[in-house]
This record gives structure tokens, sequence and C-alpha cells, in this order.
């Protein structure tokens, strides 16, 4: 009998959760139906594709490949990036004596608080000078200063886990350091690299306010700055716009599918202790 | 930045042991050496691709930086005679007005929005690990994506949101003109946020052991008394740390305002004007790249103070 209730209950918050969801993912549905409304009854609002066309993605796709290119490829070596520098400080930190360590790691937390146009203000200064605006390479330069010291905070915690035993064994049998760490505190660290990989990527991905001020007019430019030019055109094509966002919210979206425990693993990494 | 990294930790180091040769033997030591060298590019990328950058900010804003100063070089020093400037005028003032409305007003909802939506996700109820996944979606996709689409469904004419409220008999709204855009943006500010909120706050909830509740439950504390007796006090670090987050990361907020709006009107904040000043089509015409150094700045003193206090509040929580 009183399953029954629970039961009953339970369904009844399903309802509400759905109902819930739904609000909240509105604006993305509406982004998808706009995008899949002709031009003519775009304006008439309806709540679902009535005047249904696959046009807007026919033309954007071919203008916005190349755009995507690029950020796949500024993602990537944003995370290989990310990767190189902050799994070694993070063994570093966790593991081995580093003067100045408190220091170091005051220093990682003010820097995930800067704000990025205070940042992005420096870098065109500093490009500037050295001739790399407009360059893909100084956007990944700038693009893994977001996630680094998220990184190496999220390696130092999760590295310091591992069984101090287990390295001092391996140096009982001779291994160096650089050879622990590359055979047993690296795989260990695996689920940590997988998170860290996934946040560089979404971040450098995402990334509007470098993008927009560092490689404002190179050749080769990230999606953020393919929609940002549709946004700036004059003879603005909403259905057009909105295509180009369901495109650049694929990978995204994809990654989160594939991949939700490691994303709630970061978000709550630092901010709340197990 | 590296040496004095070092040099500070291992001039403190002898005062300790008092003993030179004895410090000497301690930085020789194997552990010590592979300790440094894991470390260094870390050391290295943060001297390059952030002590560098800020000091440029800041010696920008020391100087008069036009952008005649980018074809000759001359850059002369002004001392703090920007800084005055940038404080007299009048934008400044109601541009800290707005920031603090859009912080203060977005934290108060987001927080608490994430804050119910986490009690709701508390108890499992079918279906509930794939809504909670699904909040997640608006926090990853690219904020230009979800800008642009808070701007036309914010639209005045042909917007849904215009569409809904008059359905309700409510007049359309101007959404993002002047008077209107700071409220347009925290709407999708506030957005943004509940996902952060909900899953921090949800991972607190989840230490909270159920036998309280079930004490309490035995005690006869319905469902409002449990929230404010226990749910509410012991979530209270991870509350504080979610709000001096939430904090940081609002006041830094650029790419959903511009998006929107420009950061015209009233939606000019601290971040959106250093933004506007030094690289224009907004608000800001002529480019003022000192100007815009001297708000950077002053961004950038907040965030080290909030860094101070940031790990006051994990120093109290550890003790």
């Amino acid at each position: 009998m009183s399953t029954r209730t629970h039961d009953h209950r339970a369904w009844w918050k399903t309802v509400i959760g759905v109902t819930l969801t739904a609000v909240m993912l509105f604006p993305l549905y509406w982004m998808v139906n706009v995008s899949l409304t002709d031009r003519s009854a775009i304006r008439d609002g309806d709540l679902y594709p009535r005047a249904f066309t696959f046009d807007h993605y026919t033309t954007v796709i071919h203008d916005q490949l190349p755009y995507l290119g690029t950020s796949l490829v500024i993602g990537l070596a944003t995370v290989a990036l990310t990767l190189v520098i902050a799994a070694p400080a993070g063994y570093a930190l966790s593991k081995l004596f580093v003067p100045g360590k408190r220091l170091l790691n005051f220093l990682l937390i003010v820097a995930q608080m800067i704000p990025a146009v205070v940042m992005a203000l420096g870098f065109y200064s500093v490009y500037n000078d050295l001739g790399m605006l407009d360059t893909v390479w100084g956007l990944i330069l700038a693009d893994s200063t977001i996630a680094v010291p998220f990184a190496v905070m999220l390696f130092t915690a999760f590295m310091s886990g591992i069984q101090r035993e287990l390295l001092e064994a391996a140096h009982v049998d001779g291994a160096s350091y650089w050879r622990t760490f590359l055979r047993i505190v690296l795989p260990l660290s695996r689920n940590a690299a997988v998170t860290v990989g996934l946040f560089a990527f979404i971040w450098a991905w995402s990334d509007f306010l470098f993008a927009s001020t560092l490689n404002r007019s190179g050749d080769r430019r990230p999606i953020t700055m393919g929609l940002y030019d549709y946004i700036g055109s004059q003879n603005l094509q909403w259905g057009e716009l909105m295509a180009t966002a369901v495109l650049a919210s694929i990978p995204t979206g994809l990654l989160l599918v594939i991949a939700q425990r490691y994303v709630a693993a970061g978000l709550t990494a630092g901010a709340v202790k197990d | 930045m590296s040496m004095t990294l070092l040099e500070k930790s291992a001039a403190r180091r002898p005062a300790r042991t008092g003993d030179a040769t004895a410090r000497r033997r301690r930085l020789m030591r194997p552990g010590v050496l592979a300790g440094i060298g894991f470390v260094s590019p870390l050391v290295a990328y943060m001297a390059l691709f952030y002590a560098y950058p800020l000091y440029e900010n800041v010696s920008m804003s020391l100087h008069r930086f036009t952008r005649a100063t980018y074809v000759t070089g001359e850059a002369p020093w002004a001392g703090s005679a920007i800084y005055r400037e940038v404080i007299a005028s009048p934008q400044f003032w109601p541009t800290v007005s707005h920031t603090a409305t859009f912080v203060v007003v977005s934290l108060v909802f987001q927080y608490s929005i994430g804050l119910a939506l986490a009690v709701f996700f508390q108890r499992h109820f079918p279906l509930s690990g794939v809504l909670r996944g699904l909040f997640l979606v608006p926090w990853l996709l690219p904020i230009i994506v979800s800008g642009t689409t808070w701007q036309w469904m914010m639209d005045a004419d042909s917007g849904v949101i215009n569409r809904l409220i008059g359905v309700f008999g409510v007049d359309p709204v101007w959404w993002l003109n002047t008077d209107h855009s700071l409220w347009a943006v925290i709407i999708a500010n506030i957005w943004l946020g509940v996902p952060f909120n909900l899953v921090i706050l949800y991972s607190g909830l989840q230490n909270i052991s159920p036998d309280l509740y079930e004490a309490a439950a035995i005690d006869g504390a319905g469902p409002w008394r449990q929230f404010w007796s226990i749910t509410f006090p012991l979530l209270k670090p991870v509350s504080a740390i979610t709000l001096l987050l939430g904090f940081v990361y609002t006041l830094k907020v650029v790419d959903i305002i511009w998006i929107m709006t420009r950061g015209t009107g009233a939606s000019q904040t601290l971040a959106t004007w250093a933004y506007s000043m030094a690289f224009g089509k907004g608000a800001s015409a002529v480019i003022k790249y000192s100007e815009a150094s001297v708000v950077g700045s002053i961004l950038l003193l907040i965030a080290l103070c909030m860094g101070f206090v940031y790990l006051a509040v994990q120093r109290r929580q550890e003790a």
C-alpha cells in the first residue's frame, strides 16, 4: 500500500520534471524550430515548423564548413596543449616537493577569476607587438588559458588520491620520476584527463571573446565568428542564422550525450569536497 | 615570475632551518629537482600567458595609448591620470550600478532556482537522471548560440516572449532597447547560470545523510521545516562557494550581453564597457585602449580580492 502511494507520487514528480525541463530547453527548441521554417513564415512564430524547409541548412553548410574545420583544429590543439602543461604539473603538486606550492595554488585560483576581457586586452597588445594577431595558433594559446588553471587543479585533486605506496614501490624498483609518471600516474588518471579534455574542447569551441578580439580579420576563423558575421550583416537572415547556431551546437551536444558523467564530475570539481 | 616564485620560497626556507648548506642539500634532493622539473612548464606558461598579458594590461592603463600608438610606438606615461578620468566620466557610476544590478539579480535567481531544482531532484524518481542531464545542455552550448536565440525570442514584433505575455493581455515589451536591455540580459543570464547552480548544489545535497530527514520526519517535521532546519544549514558551505564563484563568473560576463544588445543603454557593465572601448563597434565608436585597460585593471583587482575571499572561505571550511 505504502509503496503504491510512493510510486504514484514519484510519477507525479516525473510529470513536473518533464515540464520544467521543457521550459528550460524551450530556447533550444525554438532555435531548431526557426532553423527549419521557411523564410516567408519565420515572422509568424508558429510553434512548430509548419512551413518546413531544409533550405537554410543547405545554404549555410557550404559557407560554414571551413569555420567548423578551424574550430575543430583549435579545439583539439587546445586540448593537447592543456593536457601537456597540466598533467605533469598536477603530478608535481600532488606527489612531489614543489617550492612555493601554496603560492602557486593561490595563483591558479586567481587565474580562474580573471575576466577574459582583461586577458584579451593584454593578449591583443602582446600579439600586436609579436605579429601574432589573426593567427590560428595565437588563438589556440589564448584559448588554452581558459582551461589550464582548472585542469591543473583537477589533476592535482585527482592524483592526490593515488596511493603513495604504489609510487614508492616503483621508485624502489628503480623507475625514474618520469617513468613513474608515464607508466603509473598517467594511466590511473585517465578519467581526470577525459574531463579536462572535454572542458578544454568545449571552452575553446565556444570561445567568443578571444576570437572576436585576436582574430578579427584572419583567413581562418572559428565557427563563433562565422555566426557573429551573420549577426553583423546588414540583411539579417534569421533562418540561416539559427541553422548555423544549430551546427555550432552539435559537437558540444554530442559530447554531453557521450560523456555526461565526466561533465558533472568537472562541474563539481573544486567546488564541492567529497 | 618563475624566478621570484622560486626565490621567495627558497628565501623563506633558510630562516626556518637556519643553515645554508642544509638548504642546498634539500634543494638538491632528487625529489625536489623532479618537482621543479614537472611544474616548470606550468610556471613558464603562467609567466608567458598570464603574467605578461596582465602586465601589458596594467601598463596600458598607466600610459596614454591611442590608435596611433600601434604605429608610432609612442605612449607617454600618464600615471593615475587615466584612472581619474575614467572614474570621473559620466558613464562610470551608472555602469557600476548596472553591473551591481546585473550581478546581484542574476545571482539571487540563479541560486534560488538552482537550489529549488536541486531539492526537487534530491530524491530519485523515474527519469530523474536523464532530466538532470538535460538541464546541463544550456550551460554547455556556445554562449553566442544561446545569445542569438534569446535575441530572436525577445524580438519586439515577432518574438515568442512578447507573444506569450500577449496571451495574458500584457503589452509587447521592447526588450532589447535602451531602457529594458538590462532586464533582457539578466533573464538570459539567469537561464545560463541555473545549470551550474543546480549541479553543484545537487552534489552538495548528496552529502547530507538521509537519516537526518527520517529522524526529522519521525519528530513530525514537514518538508518545509526539514528544508530550513536540515537542508539549508547543512548546505551553507557549498552555497558559499557556489555564490562566490557565481559572483566572479557573472562579473566577467561579456559575450551574452554583447551578442544580445552590444552593451548598449542600461545593459552596459564594467566588462562590456572595457570590451567596447578597446574593440569598438558598440557603445563607444572611438578606440580607447588605455581607458579600457583602466576598467580592466579594476576588474582584475576585484578578481584578486575574490581570490583571497575564496581562500579564506576554503580555509574556514577545512578548519
